[in-house]
Order: structure tokens, then C-alpha cells, then sequence
């Protein structure tokens, strides 16, 4: 045990100031979260089947989802069983653990993008409509240009209206340069366009965007297909990441999002947005649980660095522990 | 299509209890327990949950006496009548004056379909309501926010109007507000920007331009995929501008949108529209007590109904009708009765509402809709006699047409065939619409 205390002190030595924005950020979910769960322990002097209904209704009004979430409860019930435990505070702690482990256990925990050895990474940015596809993108631009890497965007979104001059204005912005097509060109051939220019000008990072769809439309996600064949074409190996973006306020249709995009476009990492509302944004977990992908970065504002690495100490410490 | 999967659980669960000859409190458990995880699967909210189990105890208790039904159908219908309850209970309209444009606000979190509604909603206004339409460009903080509303205004043949993005939107909706009340348009719809719940000074501004406009009505969009948390945003934002409607995106895309569901319930607020697609014209009303039966499997056939109604004219219907009746069907008529069908939307759609109809899936559902464009091409290669009298068609003239279609004699024999069914089914359809049903082997047509 002693996992929260580990989870503390390892919060304490990270750079203070990411610390910061990312509990901010997570704030309202945080105090949601913790609030609910010590006022829970509060009421309880020993814990019985109603204090684990209660857990239930907690993990679920995350977004945990029903099925993880029965999984998780079962779990902890067993393992309090077997440390003959019945006060609420450690049970809380068993709770914490075995979600820590879940996560742990199901493969690698990575944040930056894995940059290629020789020649243009590319990075495949997808997701449903409305998500913050375009809004990442422009964080993870910043973050790479920051870190004095050179970064091209691609504007493959020639479908919603205004999307490429959307792009186009962030690329201004942050005096980066953009890649785009007509609007209705094919977006493919935009893919190919921006893989062509990546190498010629050899520039470090290629960050393609693309139109938001339902994982629903076969023909617009056989067209993601085409896009990622296009751009392994010209450059070898690409796209070496592909990002799928999350709604933090996304339920249960997450991971039926994640298995479609999954199984056309091979996703590497989850960005998971909009968590400075009060969503908690649960479904990663369901997400991690049946798919083993591992969330990257995490949107926490409007503003352009308004992105952190994804780190689930941080995470679990913003949703359990704390204030 | 959203709900599917509640219906198919829905279905499973009363497929399980058909086989009890009654129902007791313990099948009565296992059974609530098992809607309980379909609804919270459905993202419906966990408190909504609670009361909707409470309530189908409650009344199922209570209605043992009825003791004639089968335990299934009368779980069937309490299950039915508390989804409508928390689905509805009543069609909801917009409250448009008659003197006066209509003024529309539309509010919601960031990425949840505000634009695109937008559009949407001009779209009805002009071609359904016959009212020339103002869209006014207040989200001055996304990039590029006004030239989307710009090229959707476009799209749809609406006026926007925008003062750029560095003026207050309040000013902005007021001016839009005079605009259209000088120039006597029909509507405004005013997009605003995504903003959090939580976000006081957006919120604010928000509360100031409905003080500023005093609109008829507040339109909170939401996102069908959204979680349990979508119940929370919808009341904060009831409990800052009173809202008027609820219109649920992305219903295309989703198979559950439970979390709309239960805004409902919580909120009372009405579900006014729901989006099922990103063309213009994807914009629904919403219904609840039909949307409730889809639940549970009875199909939506009123939608159905009116959607043949928009698509196919009623001379085109009659005509194909009446020569079905009188045996006189032709090739013709069974391609015009595919296209009439494909216009409706896509195949799968239109299955979906349609009850008792076979279970297929998308693959299946892809095939069937190539397989129209090449009976197509067959009917086309044909000459005016052969398509009216396909008796007469040989192996020299199958072989002529297969060539000039680009298939095989064997699918021409299929077609043909296909067309056989079809005309035998046309003839069988006179007594079953005198019965009110589908005819059984109306299935055989997807094979």
C-alpha cells in the first residue's frame, strides 16, 4: 500500500508549474471526484454493500463505463475481503491501486511522439466531428516548435466548411508553415501533397489533419485508410504516430470510436480534450481496458499550451486524492 | 442508428422472459437488472436510471393484476410507457410569432454541432416554413468560426450577418436583431460560441444577449455521444437562460444517446430536433413517443411514412400502385421503385424503421445498395419492349444485354428473378394492406 504517498511524492518533484496548470485544469473534475469520495468515507464508519454501491455510482458517473466498472468494484470487494480491511480510507486506497494497476497492466505508458530516426515523423491527427481535432493540432505544433523542432501542418480537412482557414490561421500564428488543398479537393491527395513538401524541405514534424467523422460512415473511414497508405508511400513507415482525439465529455460511444478508428488507422495514442469542464473523462480507462491504448496528451484549456503529457499518477492523484 | 443497441438489448431481455410463463419477483429482478446496465451502457444517467428501475418495479407491481397479458407484453408496455414519459411526453414546436421574425439563440459546449445546426435550421426555416432567414455570426473567439458560418449561410441560401471578430457579441446580436426586424426577414438564428458551463463570464455573456434580444427561443445543442456529465451542463445552462429546446446532433453517427435522454428528464426541457447526418437537410423533429417504440423494437414507421411522403410524389406512389395491383408491374416500375427508395436515404436507415424487417448489417447493407446500380445498368441496356414484356427475353438478347451492361448472364437471370418476387410480392401487398401488416418474406428482397 502506501500507493497514494508514492503517488504524492512523486507529484512533488515534477516541474511545478505543468503541475499546476494540469490541477487546474482538472480542477472541477478533481474536486467532483475526491469531494464525492472522502464526503463518502465520511459518512461511513465501516464499509457494507451500500458503500461499494456507492463506489459504483461514482467510477459510473465518470464515464468508467458499467461493465470495467462492476469489474473494478468485484475486485476491490475481494481484495478488502482478503486484508480483512472495512474502514472507508482504505478501501479508497484499493480502489486507487487497482485502477493504477488496470492501467499499468495493460501495456506501455508513453507521452512525446517517438520520433523517427531519419526523415519527416509524421503524425496522423483523427477523431469524430466537433472533438478539438484542429485545437490539438495547434497545441502539439507549439509544444514541437518549443522544443525546436520543425513542424509543418497539413490541412487534409477539405470537407467542413472553413476548417482549412481555421488551420490556416493557427499555422500563422505560430509562423509555421501549412500544407492545404481546395476545399473538396480529395484529401489524400492533400496527404500526399504535405508528405512531398515535409521531405523536400526537410522539416523534423508533419502534423496532418482531418475531417471529423462518425466511426458509422464506411466510406469516409475507408478514405482515412487511403490517407495513411498515401503518406506510408512517401514516406517510409509513415504515419508513425496517429493520434485519436477524445472528447472529454464523450460516454460510452468512446470505445466503439477508438475499436472503428482503431481497426483503419492503427492508433498509436489518445489526445483526450476538454477537461477543464466538469466531465472526468472516464472512458480512457474503459478505453485502456479493452484496447490497451494509452492516452498521450491531455487538453485542459483554450489557450495554446493549454496541452499536457498525459501522466496517470497525475491523472488518478487529480481524480482521487487531493483537496 | 441511435437507440439500435438499447433495442437489441431490450430484445434480448424480453426474448428471455417470453419463455416464463409468469412473472415473479425474482425474474422481475434479473430482468430490471439487466435494463439497468442497457440504460447505463446507453449512457443514460445514473440518477435517471435509478428512478426509471424504481418506476418499472413499481408499476409492474402494481399492474399484476392484469393478469390476461403474457409477463412480456406487459413489461413491454410499462417499459414503454415510462421511455415515452422520459422521452417526452408531448411533439414539441418552436414558438414562432406571426407578426415578427422569429429570434433564435443556439448555445451548447465547444464541438457539439452549432454551426452546422445553424445551417440546419435555416435550411427548414427556408424550404419547409417558406421564411427568409438571417444567421448572425457571434462566435468571435474560435478561428475562423465566421467564414464557417459564412460558407454554411451560403450552402443554405441565408443571409449572415458579421461585424468581424473584435466587437462585443452582445452588440452583435443586437444589431443582427434590427437587421432583421428592419429588412423583415422570417428568422434569425444567432450561433453563439462553444463555452463551458463553468466559464462565469461567457455564461454572462450569454444571459446578456438574451436580456439584448429577448429571443423566443434558447436552443441548447448536444452532442448524442456526450457522457453522464451532459445532464450537469444541460442544467447550468437551464439554470442561467431558461432554456426553450434541446436539439440532439450527431444522432447518425451514434448508437445509444442516452445522455440526451436524460436531459430531458431532469431538465423537462423538450428534445425539439435531432441532426442525423452532415448534409443540410439531416435536420429531424423530434418525436418522442416514436423514438420510445424504436427502443423497444416497434419500429419507427410514422418517420418512415413521412420521409416517403417528402421524397417520392404522391402521383409517382399512385401510379406504381395502382399497375402492382393490376399485375401490370414492369422492369420499369421496379427500377423507379428502387430509386424512389434509395432517395429516401440510405438503405440502412430506412430498414432500421422498419419493424419485423431481417436483421442485416452494414456489409450486407453495402451490397444490396451496388446491387440497385446494377440493376440499373441491366434495365438500361434493355429496350422499351423488353423492359415491359421481360418474357420475351432469350439467351441471345440476355447475352446482348449483359454485354452492354457489363455484367454476366447469370446476373441478368438474377434480376430477373428478383423481378418475379418483387411482382408476386406487389400482388400479395393489396391484402396485407387491407390487413395493416408487412407482408412475411419481404426479406427475401435483401437476399
Amino acid at each position: 500500500m502506501g500507493l497514494i504517498s508514492f503517488i504524492k511524492d512523486k507529484f512533488n518533484k515534477k516541474d511545478k508549474e505543468v503541475d499546476e496548470k494540469y490541477v487546474k485544469g482538472m480542477d472541477k473534475s478533481r474536486k467532483n471526484f475526491s469531494s464525492k469520495l472522502s464526503s463518502l468515507s465520511r459518512s461511513y464508519k465501516k464499509v457494507n454493500q451500500e458503500y461499494f454501491d456507492e463506489l459504483e455510482e461514482i467510477l459510473i458517473e465518470s464515464d468508467v463505463g458499467v461493465s470495467l466498472t462492476i469489474k473494478i468494484i468485484e475486485e476491490v470487494m475481494n481484495e478488502a475481503k482478503k486484508r480483512k480491511v472495512d474502514n472507508p480510507d482504505d478501501i479508497n486506497e484499493i480502489l486507487i491501486e487497482k485502477m493504477f494497476y488496470e492501467y499499468t497492466s495493460k501495456g506501455d505508458i508513453p507521452s512525446d511522439i517517438r520520433f523517427s530516426s531519419s526523415g519527416p515523423t509524421v503524425l496522423l491527427v483523427v477523431g469524430a466531428n466537433g472533438v478539438g481535432k484542429t485545437t490539438s493540432i495547434a497545441k502539439l505544433a507549439y509544444r514541437y516548435k518549443n522544443m525546436g523542432k520543425s513542424v509543418m501542418l497539413c490541412a487534409a480537412d477539405t470537407f467542413r466548411a472553413a476548417a482549412v482557414e481555421q488551420l490556416t490561421i493557427w499555422a500563422n500564428r505560430l509562423e509555421i508553415p501549412i500544407v492545404n488543398g481546395d476545399s473538396n479537393a480529395d484529401p489524400a491527395s492533400v496527404a500526399y501533397e504535405g508528405a512531398k513538401k515535409a521531405k523536400e524541405d526537410n522539416i523534423d514534424l508533419l502534423i496532418v489533419d482531418t475531417a471529423g467523422r462518425l466511426q458509422t460512415k464506411t466510406n469516409l473511414m475507408d478514405e482515412l485508410g487511403k490517407i495513411k497508405r498515401v503518406l506510408g508511400k512517401e514516406i517510409p513507415g509513415a504515419p508513425h504516430e496517429t493520434f485519436l482525439i477524445i472528447d472529454g465529455t464523450t460516454g460510452q460511444n468512446g470505445v466503439i470510436q477508438a475499436k472503428q478508428f482503431n481497426e483503419v488507422a492503427e492508433i498509436s495514442g489518445i489526445v483526450l480534450t476538454k477537461l477543464d469542464g466538469t466531465s472526468k473523462g472516464g472512458i480512457i480507462l474503459a478505453i485502456r481496458d479493452e484496447l490497451g491504448i494509452p492516452v498521450r496528451f491531455v487538453g485542459v484549456g483554450e489557450k495554446i499550451d493549454d496541452l499536457v503529457e498525459f501522466d496517470l499518477d497525475q491523472y488518478l492523484y487529480g481524480l482521487c486524492v487531493g483537496a | 442508428m441511435a437507440f439500435e443497441e438499447l433495442t437489441d438489448r431490450f430484445n434480448a431481455i424480453f426474448k428471455k422472459l417470453r419463455g416464463q410463463a409468469r412473472l415473479t419477483e425474482s425474474n422481475m429482478d434479473d430482468m430490471l437488472k439487466e435494463i439497468r446496465i442497457a440504460l447505463l451502457q446507453a449512457d443514460v444517467n445514473y440518477k435517471v436510471v435509478k428512478d426509471f428501475i424504481a418506476k418499472v418495479r413499481e408499476e409492474s407491481i402494481h399492474q399484476k393484476v392484469l393478469e390476461t397479458l403474457s409477463p412480456s407484453q406487459m413489461v413491454v408496455k410499462i417499459v414503454d410507457e415510462q421511455l415515452t414519459e422520459l422521452l417526452g411526453p408531448e411533439d414539441a414546436t418552436l414558438n414562432i410569432p406571426s407578426t415578427r421574425p422569429i429570434v433564435i439563440m443556439l448555445v451548447g459546449l465547444q464541438g457539439t454541432g452549432k454551426t452546422t445546426t445553424a445551417g440546419k435550421l435555416s435550411y427548414y426555416f427556408k424550404h419547409k416554413l417558406n421564411k427568409r432567414v438571417l444567421l448572425a455570426a457571434c462566435d468571435v473567439y474560435r478561428p475562423a468560426a465566421i467564414e464557417q458560418l459564412q460558407t454554411v449561410g451560403q450552402q443554405v441560401g441565408a443571409d449572415v450577418f458579421s461585424l468581424g471578430s473584435d466587437v462585443d457579441p452582445v452588440e452583435i446580436a443586437s444589431k443582427a436583431k434590427e437587421k432583421a426586424f428592419n429588412d423583415h426577414y422570417g428568422a434569425l438564428i444567432i450561433d453563439t460560441a462553444g463555452r463551458l458551463q463553468i466559464d462565469d463570464q461567457l455564461m454572462d455573456e450569454l444571459n446578456n444577449m438574451k436580456e439584448a434580444v429577448s429571443p423566443e427561443e434558447i436552443l441548447l445543442v448536444v452532442d448524442a455521444m456526450a457522457g453522464q456529465d451532459a445532464v450537469n451542463v444541460a442544467m447550468a445552462f437551464h439554470e442561467k437562460l431558461d432554456l426553450t429546446g434541446i436539439i440532439m446532433t450527431k444522432l447518425d453517427g451514434d448508437s445509444r444517446g442516452g445522455a440526451a435522454l436524460s436531459i430531458k428528464y431532469m431538465s423537462g426541457v423538450p428534445i425539439k430536433f435531432s441532426g442525423t447526418g452532415e448534409k443540410m437537410t439531416d435536420l429531424d423533429i423530434f418525436h418522442p413517443d416514436r423514438m420510445a417504440e424504436r427502443i423497444l423494437g416497434m419500429g419507427d414507421v410514422l418517420t418512415l411514412v413521412e420521409q416517403a411522403e417528402d421524397n417520392i410524389s404522391e402521383k409517382e406512389l399512385k401510379k406504381t400502385a395502382n399497375r402492382a395491383m393490376s399485375g401490370k408491374f414492369d422492369l420499369n416500375d421496379m427500377v423507379d421503385n428502387l430509386k424512389s427508395v434509395q432517395r429516401m436515404g440510405p438503405l440502412s436507415s430506412i430498414m432500421g424503421m422498419i419493424p419485423g424487417m431481417p436483421k442485416i448489417d452494414k456489409s450486407q447493407m453495402e451490397r444490396v445498395e451496388k446491387e440497385t446500380v446494377q440493376i440499373e445498368a441491366i434495365v438500361n441496356s434493355m429496350t422499351p419492349e423488353e423492359r415491359e414484356h421481360p418474357e420475351i427475353l432469350k439467351y441471345s438478347r440476355k447475352q446482348r444485354i449483359a454485354n452492354g451492361s457489363g455484367t454476366t448472364l447469370a446476373d441478368i437471370n438474377r434480376v430477373l428473378k428478383q423481378y418475379e418476387m418483387m411482382k408476386d410480392q406487389m400482388k400479395q401487398m393489396e391484402k396485407y394492406t387491407k390487413s395493416g401488416k408487412m407482408p412475411p418474406n419481404m426479406g427475401g428482397l435483401m437476399r
